[in-house]
């Protein structure tokens, strides 16, 4: 009896949950089309969060392309098919890895913080202190957010995808002996717009995912630090998975599109 | 006392109600702020006076009641009507509440991006955000980043920031809460000089007698979410009442 009641409990507070994130998630696209527009704190959050993720990204980046060319070059070398690593490489990453694996680095840097410091804002009374200076602190601190990590997450798997393909290009050459300008041949060979454009379009929701959880967390903070640690906390977990489901139905969508 | 009568109310509290869940915080409290009056509300902690403070910002919606300020009802106003109406009030939160990721120069600057056009004579930003830090003070302390300043420093740049705007009301949430008391006694002096340099009306919410005694011109003690008692500093220090002259006992 205990036990079912927690699950129902647990259950409601999910879709309650779920209610307010949606509702909060409105009020965005409310917010974003009214006037006054923060560009200059949009233009600085885009810097922070570009410019910060940087380093992380090239790394994660390069080091996807090796690892992934280095696990897969057996394989195909037992089935005869090395000639293939350039266009198997590119698919997979320009579709699939890259924007995932970069959207879940993001996840952890860009979601977390932000969660951390709007909670940080919310617990030390300051989102209160802009209220009754007369900003509205939705606009000023949870529509740049969302909006800049929309606009910045496509961007750095851009960069991510194309660091990928250079480390995946370096073994090949180590390995195989394939020189860069017939890999890189072949990588663009490969890929076509069908490939490109519905991976980045999905990356666009994986950033406005990112935004909208961690700005939700952190403006929803309970009192405290162990609130502003578990805002930051849940922000990547929630993000995490909700990155996954948008990749499912973005998969699902482009293959029914593509089959029509 | 009943100089302060004869001036105009620039903040009106008629029975205001407000409750989280079953803890009912205010019960129907009252009170008025009159032009250039400094009103102390003192109440045990938890007693409900910071959710007051609230309810007249706006920051907390009231469940029942009115919020009258210089003749405007708050409750029943737009967003955009309400921004403006801020302007005219200035907040010193308990924590001091800078923005951390600014310097003071830009935590200064940050009321006056929207509402420049609100202060008469404006001079420009750099000249108001000179005055006020010097009003308190601190002109030095103008690149530095609160994380650097000390508590007593804080309060002062926090207290420059609810002054940025020139505001008729200032709302002190406990004002020397957490402070030593030399430091305490000079955030006193300088609300005492701000009233005085700005004809401010200031409603002070504090557990400090000192400060109680400094700086009131009338008090209301809250108990129970309710006006328990209502009088000068003197009138109620030497109330006959035990739970009022509790709250003067050192």
């Amino acid at each position: 009896m205990s036990k079912s009641s927690s699950f129902l409990n647990r259950s409601k507070t999910f879709f309650a949950e779920i209610g307010d994130m949606t509702y909060f998630a409105g009020r965005f696209f409310r917010e974003l089309f009214s006037r006054p527009f923060e560009f200059r704190e949009l233009l600085r959050q885009c810097y922070n969060m570009g410019n910060r993720s940087l380093f992380l990204v090239i790394v994660t980046g390069f080091i996807l392309g090796l690892v992934f060319t280095l696990q897969s070059r057996p394989t195909l070398t037992q089935f005869g098919a090395e000639s293939w690593m350039p266009s198997m490489i590119s698919l997979s990453i320009v579709r699939e890895i890259g924007p995932v694996i970069i959207a879940l680095i993001c996840a952890g840097k860009i979601g977390s913080g932000i969660g951390a410091e709007i909670g940080s804002m919310r617990v030390t009374e300051q989102i209160d202190a802009m209220e009754v200076s007369g900003t509205n602190p939705f606009k000023y601190l949870v529509v740049t957010r969302i909006l800049a990590v929309t606009l910045m997450l496509p961007l750095l798997v851009i960069l991510g995808d194309a660091v990928a393909l250079v480390g995946s290009a370096i073994i090949e050459n180590l390995k195989g002996g394939v020189s860069y300008t017939l890999y890189f041949n072949q990588v663009f060979d490969a890929l076509k717009f069908s490939d490109v454009f519905p991976a980045t379009v999905k990356t666009f929701f994986f950033g406005f995912a990112i935004g909208l959880v961690g700005t939700y967390k952190g403006y929803n903070c309970a009192k405290g630090t162990v609130g502003v640690g578990e805002a930051s906390n849940s922000a990547v977990v929630y993000t995490s998975m909700l990155l996954f489901i948008i990749d499912f139905i973005a998969v699902f969508v482009t293959d029914i599109f593509y089959t029509l | 006392m009943n100089s302060e009568k004869h001036k105009k109310p620039v903040l009106e509290l008629k029975d205001i109600k407000k409750s989280f869940g079953d803890n009912h915080v205010l019960k129907g409290f009252s009170l008025t702020l009159h032009e250039g009056e400094n009103l102390v509300i003192m109440g045990k902690s938890g007693s409900g006076k910071s959710v007051m403070v609230k309810c007249i910002v706006g920051l907390i919606q009231p469940d029942s009641g009115s919020i009258r300020i210089k003749d405007q009802d708050i409750i029943t106003m737009g967003q955009k009507e309400l921004d403006f109406l801020r302007t005219e009030i200035g907040y010193l939160f308990q924590g001091s509440a800078l923005y951390d990721s600014m310097t003071v120069r830009e935590n200064l600057e940050f009321p006056l991006r929207r509402h420049k056009d609100k202060i008469k004579n404006f001079q420009g930003t750099e000249a108001s955000v000179h005055e006020a830090l010097k009003s308190v003070g601190l002109l030095d302390a103008i690149d530095r980043m609160p994380a650097e300043l000390s508590g007593g420093m804080q309060r002062r740049v926090a207290l420059a920031r609810a002054l940025i705007l020139k505001p008729k009301i200032i709302m002190y949430d406990e004002p020397t809460t957490g402070l030593d008391p030399i430091t305490a006694n000079e955030i006193i002096q300088l609300m005492r000089s701000i009233q005085k340099e700005y004809n401010t009306s200031s409603l002070i919410i504090t557990h400090d007698v000192d400060c109680a005694r400094v700086i009131s011109n009338r008090m209301i003690l809250l108990v129970d979410g309710i006006n328990y008692a209502e009088g000068t500093f003197e009138e109620l220090s030497n109330s006959k009442d035990p739970q009022t002259r509790a709250f003067f006992k050192n």
